[in-house]
Formats: structure tokens, sequence, C-alpha cells
């Protein structure tokens, strides 16, 4: 780690494909910055994503990176993180891959508490395949393959998160950059899953959810007065469907991240010649 | 009567089979004697007949066979679930006292004695030894010194403290009396016992075994019969070389688990069962594509769908040669007995990171489950070699960086292999992803990219092709015309059925094949025989299918797919019954 990395470090000389005013430009840019301000470098960054908009990050950024299959970022980085404590793990994926196909890693990933980065760039709908309702649109939103509205009430990650044991969950604007970036760099910092919802407009085909519109509505639970660490608190805020808020809605700051609480200390990339040592015993134990 | 001794006790699940039978096991064993054990078991965790079958001598043991000499049956079904192995001087332990045995009839010239099994149990201090009270009884019906029960006793309730371990002593002296006491029987039984120290495990415990051995230290996995035993004995050892093993949501969970942790330069497994691999397919072509070196273990059951969970098959040949969208390169070892499950498994990791690709270990339910005794020496730990393939540290990263300097992990080698940089690996860091990428690992849908990345990563195996040893092993007569071939767990009944056949003046040569992907090209023996006959435990013969693709020819085949492992003796019949058939039916 070096304390003169900066955030262009972390980018890589391929200009992103989003849409021209796409929300996951600004989500990436603070990502990189909060990789920078905590202390990161690229070379112990380990980056992972799925499909979608979102899964195209680790082209976009510079880093040791995975772009794996839909919906299965949470336990590629749980893996990468438990053989290497040393690599600074973040996960990215989008509002399709992390709480409709991998919801169910999701909820496990948050329970198990792994020290890693959970960032989903949250637009809510389908990008990539040109517009479907996405698990978090609302109920009435109209799309191609949902031209009446989903009928359905949208998922609330936050309460997922929370009613799975979640250590430290939060929510940002990727256009407010100073704010979204200082919230990611507390997530980082978080002993245990951190886990950030971005509010990560799509410009091409979610009229509703718009930039005006978060403008409009957002309320940061700075200016609330919330303490992050009174549960019950957080409950009331994340339970409630008409503010969209941003800050930390939760932090547990007794949480001790799954390494710790395993154990596992030590890089297990590496590994004796040969068989280690007191391996025969493996095999007297049968006797 | 021969030194082979066949036992088995039978009765419900949940009635202590399977412990009692593996304390039998080890005394066997620690008698010098060898094993082999089999299971019959329902897919549930209580009711339902359940049995552990033993055959033992003090010669090697490969495979079971179709008769049973002594059965402790512990309810009457457990002699009907066995009338066609029991013969006219099989003896059958029961306890006539309990009121649903008291009336059952011991079929033909067959010895009963009725032991028992309770109230003997219960004088030694509590009717849970009902068991062992049967095992002293065995002991006695078979000479067997009683001695090297206690030890298995000791071994096997020693945690539990010293009075634990009498009173099971002392129940099984309490069944050896009655025996001798009450029955003025001559028994025509009578086990020998050696100096030889043997040790006794099962095929998912020597997968688990090697894989530690051959440094892997990330599992992820998902319980699933007859896979979890390896999870299971993986749990509380790999953690005390600096391991872990993660029980996660899902077998997709389960794999990307274990890609994450490759990728982050561990040696790392999974392993399933079938239905487990179904799920686990979307994530092979991404461990290809991204070049990740990943042990997969596949423990066959019966398919297809949930099929027969705790039965025998081989059906998932198919599946782990060709699952998947795409086409993806990819080994396929198949471990042919026990002892091999530790060498291979320890093998696909060699050749997992020397070539940077999804190895499949395809296991069975009935060598995973079989218990059979070795000689220590068989689970060499000095020579497991360990080959971490081109892992560039940082001062190699400049020799694999383009003109701007960036690290390529995909760079099209010679020989297919890239240098591969792992995280921390100072200006090596780099991406890599299920798209069609170049060399950076970048996604491209250049037409001549595309071909360059296929064709390096398919150069891989035609490399391993070259490099490693991929012959099939010979038994039987080399100059015979009859040519039986067999892959997996078929091996042990087959090398027995050579000697049921030679018995009968028919001669084989048998070639036993551990590769299916790649695997040994025997278009010559095939066409240098008179007669090919290849044996599976399925019913469309894959193996069968490939060698005739290979060999562009027709070969016989002996199928098996009721959900029973072979038996040796039965095998030799099918053999023989093919040899003498004129036709060639596939």
């Amino acid at each position: 780690m070096s304390s003169e990395v900066r955030f262009t470090d972390f980018k890589s000389d391929k200009q992103p494909t989003w849409c021209p005013g796409c929300g996951d430009f600004g989500t990436m840019n603070g990502m990189m910055k909060a990789l920078a301000n905590t202390g990161n470098d690229p070379d112990n960054t380990f980056v992972v994503a799925g499909i979608g908009c979102s899964g195209k990050i680790g082209t976009y950024m510079h880093s040791y990176a995975l772009h794996g299959v839909h919906g299965r970022a949470l336990p590629v980085g749980t893996g990468v993180k438990l053989a290497n404590p040393d690599l600074e793990v973040m996960v990215a994926g989008g509002d399709g891959d992390g709480y409709s196909i991998g919801a169910g890693h999701f909820i496990h990933a948050v329970r198990r508490n792994v020290d890693m980065t959970y960032v989903v760039m949250d637009n809510r709908i389908y990008g990539l395949t040109k517009g479907q309702a996405s698990p978090t649109s609302r109920e009435d939103f109209e799309t191609s393959t949902t031209p009446e509205g989903p009928k359905q009430p949208p998922v609330n990650p936050l309460a997922l998160a929370l009613s799975a044991g979640g250590s430290f969950i939060a929510q940002s604007f990727s256009t407010d950059a100073q704010r979204h970036t200082e919230i990611v760099q507390k997530a980082i910092e978080h002993d245990g899953f951190g886990f950030v919802n971005v509010f990560s407009p799509c410009v091409t085909f979610n009229d509703v959810d718009t930039y005006d519109y978060f403008r409009d509505s957002i309320v940061d639970l700075d200016d609330e007065d919330h303490d992050p660490t009174d549960r019950d608190a957080a409950k009331e805020k994340i339970l409630d469907a008409d503010k969209e808020y941003q800050g930390i809605l939760y932090q547990n700051e007794e949480s001790v991240p799954y390494s710790e609480l395993h154990g596992l200390d030590s890089n297990m990339a590496d590994i004796p010649d040969g068989a280690p040592e007191g391996a025969m015993d493996l095999v007297r134990e049968f006797y | 009567m021969p030194d082979d001794l066949n036992w088995a006790i039978g009765g419900e699940a949940g009635d202590g089979i399977d412990s009692t039978g593996k304390i039998f096991a080890q005394a066997l064993s620690r008698a010098g004697r060898h094993v082999f054990t089999s299971k019959d078991f329902a897919s549930r965790i209580r009711g339902g007949y359940t049995a552990y079958k033993i055959r033992s001598s003090t010669d090697r043991v490969e495979s079971v066979v179709d008769r049973l000499d002594i059965l402790v049956a512990l309810t009457e079904r457990t002699i009907d679930e066995n009338l066609d192995e029991l013969h006219d001087d099989s003896v059958i332990i029961y306890d006539g006292e309990r009121t649903e045995m008291e009336d059952i009839e011991i079929p033909g010239e067959m010895t009963g004695l009725s032991v028992p099994l309770q109230r003997l149990a219960e004088e030694a201090g509590g009717a849970i030894m009902q068991n062992i009270v049967a095992l002293g009884a065995a002991c006695e019906v078979t000479n067997f010194p009683i001695e090297n029960l206690d030890s298995a006793l000791e071994k096997k309730f020693g945690s539990k403290g010293e009075s634990i371990v009498s009173n099971n002593k002392e129940a099984a002296r309490k069944g050896q009396e009655f025996v001798a006491e009450e029955f003025d029987h001559e028994f025509d039984y009578d086990l020998d016992t050696t100096d030889n120290d043997y040790v006794l495990l099962n095929g998912d415990q020597a997968i688990g075994m090697g894989a530690i051995a051959a440094g892997c230290r990330f599992y992820a996995g998902y319980p699933i019969t007859p896979a979890t035993d390896v999870m299971e004995y993986l749990t509380g050892r790999i953690e005390q070389f600096g391991g872990e093993v993660v029980q996660a949501e899902d077998e997709l969970s389960a794999i990307n688990m274990a890609l994450g942790a490759a990728r982050a330069g561990a040696r790392s497994m999974t392993a399933t069962s079938g239905p487990g691999i179904d799920l686990m397919t979307e994530t092979f072509g991404l461990v290809a594509t991204s070049e990740t070196p990943l042990v997969i273990a596949d423990v066959m059951r019966s398919g297809p769908s949930t099929g027969m969970p705790t039965k025998q098959e081989q059906g998932d040949l198919n599946m782990t040669l060709y699952g998947g969208h795409g086409e993806i390169p990819r080994f396929v070892l198949a471990p042919t007995n026990v002892a091999e499950c530790f060498q291979k498994t320890v093998e696909a990791f060699n050749l997992a990171e020397k070539y940077q690709t999804p190895v499949f270990l395809l296991a069975d339910l009935s060598m995973a489950v079989t218990e059979q005794t070795f000689e220590p020496e068989t689970f060499d730990m000095d020579a497991v070699e360990i080959d971490r393939g081109k892992i560039v540290d940082d001062d190699e990263v400049e020799a694999w960086t383009d003109e701007r300097d960036r690290f390529q992990p995909h760079f099209s080698t010679a020989d297919g292999v890239s240098p591969r940089a792992l995280p921390g690996t100072k200006n090596a860091a780099h991406m890599s992803t299920g798209l069609e990428h170049n060399s950076l690992g970048r996604r491209t849908e250049d037409t001549d990219v595309r071909i360059e990345q296929v064709d390096k990563r398919n150069r891989k195996v035609e490399t391993a092709k070259e490099q490693e040893d991929w012959s099939p092993r010979e038994f039987g007569d080399s100059d015979s015309d009859n040519l039986v071939i067999s892959w997996g767990s078929n091996e042990g009944a087959m090398r027995e059925a050579l000697e049921f056949l030679d018995e009968e003046d028919i001669d084989v040569r048998f070639l036993s094949v551990p590769y299916i992907f790649p695997r040994p090209d025997l278009s010559d023996d095939i066409e240098a025989a008179d007669e090919v006959i290849v044996v599976e435990c399925n019913e469309s013969g894959q193996f069968a299918d490939v060698l005739e693709h290979d060999a562009l020819t027709r070969v016989k085949r002996v199928n098996k797919y009721n959900g029973v492992r072979f038996k040796a003796d039965e095998l030799a019949e099918d053999i023989k019954e093919q040899l003498q058939s004129e036709e060639v039916t596939a």
C-alpha cells in the first residue's frame, strides 16, 4: 500500500461504454476515490462484478478483477477475501444482479459478514437488455415486459440486509460525489460486510427514477440526526416507503468479520512444495 | 470354508447399523485382515431397511461378491432382503426374545442363532449396546480373537470415557459367551489374523486427504449425498493447515466461492453429486475462459433428477465431459479405487494449476462409501509433488507486459498456457472474464482474437496430452483376444471377475481407464482384439460411446443400472455371456 496512490491509478485506459450521463460513472468514480482515500492500490485490490451495465466496471477500473456470471459476484468475492485477507475486495452489482438472480447470495453474504464492500448500482430497471422491470422497479412502472407495471411491490434491499443481520447498511446517490465517496469509504473501513445501495439513474430507460426525482426527494440522514448504531431507528427509516434516504442507515460497531471469527489471517496461496508437515497424521488417523 | 468372509448387519436406519458395521470392520482391520465394505441404505434418517456389509480376507479384497456368510438381522426384513446372497452354511444372528422376531423362520439349512441381544446388553449396562453383543457373538462364530474388537471399541468410544469402553467390552463378552455356552455347534468359520497394520478409509475421505496433501486450502460445498463426506472430512482438518471449509447457500455459490479463492491463488475445490453438478454447470465456462485452476469432484449417484440418491451409478460421464454451453477445455479424471481417490485428487490439483483449467474428478457412490484397507504407505505423503505451473512473481511480470506495460494474463503462448499473476503481485493488476477477451482479459468480438483465444485454450489440452501420462492400467492376460475395458470404480470387481473367468479357462485382457478426458487412445487395442466389451454402471454405455467414436468401431457392452455396484462373480457371468454372444448391441 502506498500513500501516494491517487484515484486515477484505479482508472483503466479503457473508455466506458455506458450511455452518456449514466449514473454508473459517478458510482465508479466514488468507488475509486474511496479506495485511494483508504490507502489501497490496484495491486492489493480485487474487484468482482456480475452481468449487466454494472458488470462492466472491472474493465474500466484498474485492479485485479473478475467479471463473472450473472448474480454470483458475492460468492466470488467471498472466496477471494477468505483466501487472501490482505486483499481489499470490492463487489459491484446491479439491482437485477443483486436482488433478483443473486438475491439468495445477497442475504447469505450479509449474514456471513465477510470483510468486503458491496456496491449496488441501483437504477430500478434492466438497462443492458433494454428496459425491462427490475426487482426495485415501482409497482406501476410500465416497461416492455410489464406494460401495466410489475403489479408487485419492489424489493427493499436495505430491509433485506437489516433482517439478515447486516452490520453496515448504507445508501448513496451517485451524482452527489462527495457524499457517495464518503459513504463507500466508510463501508470499506467497516470491519465486516459493507453494503451500499447506490441510486445510479439510467438516463436511457428509466424516466421515473431520474436525477431530478432523486435530487428532489433525497433526505440526508446527517440532516436528520440519525444515529446509525441504533437498530430500531434504522428499522424505522428503512421501512419508511415514502422517503429516499442517503447516508449510513445502520452500522454495528461491534461487528466481527468472518475471517476474524474463523481465525483466518494468512494468505492461502502460500503452500508448501510438497505435502504439508504432519500430513502422515492424516493417514494414521485411519488405523 | 475359505478364509474369505462376508458379514453383514442389517436393520432399520437409526438402529446404529453404520457405526456397528464400522466397529467390526475396524476390528478386522486391526487384526491384520483386509476389509472391503459396502452399504445398502435408504434416503431417510430413520426407518427403512439399511445394511452394512463387510467382505474380509487375509488377501486383498477389491470388490463385493454375491454371498453372505454371517448376518446379524435386527429385523425380519433383513433376512428377506438378503435371501439371494445367503446360503446353506450361512449363520443368522438375531434376538429371538424380541416380540417381532420370536416367530421368524430361518430359511433352508441355514443356522439361526437366537441371542438375547437386548437382555444381555442391559445386563452389561444398557440396551443401546445390543449391536455390540451381536458383534461379540459374531466373534465366537468366526473364532475371531475378541481383543481386536476391544481395540476397535477403545478407538470408537475412548473419548467418551473409560466406563463406556468397559461396558461395551463387557457387552461383547456376553454375546461371545452366550454363543459359546448355549450352542453346541461347530461353526465353519475360522478367521486368521496377521501382524499387518492397515488403515481403513473410504473414497470421500481419501479425496479430502488428497486435497489437504496437495495444498488445497479452500473448500466450498453444499451438502449432498454421497459427496458430503468430503466436506465433513475436511471440516476441522483443513483449518489445521490454514484452510477453510465454507458451507455455501447452494451449489452455484459453492463453485463461485471456490473460483474466487482460486483466483486469489489458493488451491481450491468443491465437491458435489449429479444434481449439484447441474447447478454448477453455469460456472464451468467461466472457470475455463477465465483460466482459473479449479478442482470439481462429482461423486456420482443414480440420476436423472433426484434419481436414487443412495444408489450407485456412473451416469454423469457425459455431463462432466460435455456439460456447459459452448465448448470448454477441461480435464476429467476418474479414480478407479479408494486409494486412487487420494492420488487422482493430488494429480487433479497439479493439472488444474499447470494448465489453468477446470479439472473434474469423477468418483461414485460405491467408491465414496466403501471403506477399504490399505497399507499406510499407499498414501505416501513424501511422494506428493506440487506443481503450481506458470505463476509469475514481481520480477517476472515485465516479461509478460505489452508495449504499454500492461500485464497479459491471457497471452497466447506456444503451449497455450499463459503466465499467471496472483493478486498482490506488483504491476500485474488485470481482469478476467467469461466474455471472450484479448490477451489483457478485456472483452473483444474481434474475429481474429476470438479464434486466437479459443485455439490458445484448446492448445493447453494438446500440450497436456503430450506431456502427461494418460495410460490405462492393464490386468489379466495381455495376449488375450478378449478385451474388457472399464472406467472408474469397476476396476476391483473386474479384477476379481478375471479370477472367476480364469477358473473356467476364459482368458481376458482388462484395461482399466482412470482418464475420461484426455483419455488413452485405445484404437489399436480395440482393433487387435476379437471381442471388446466395455463395462460401466449406466444404461446407455457413455464410455462405450466415446470409445466407439475414437476407434470408429462397435463394441459390446455390459451395463448395470439397478443402483447396485458390480459384484465380481456376477460380472464374470455377464462377461462370459457377452463373449458367447454373436451380437453387438448398442
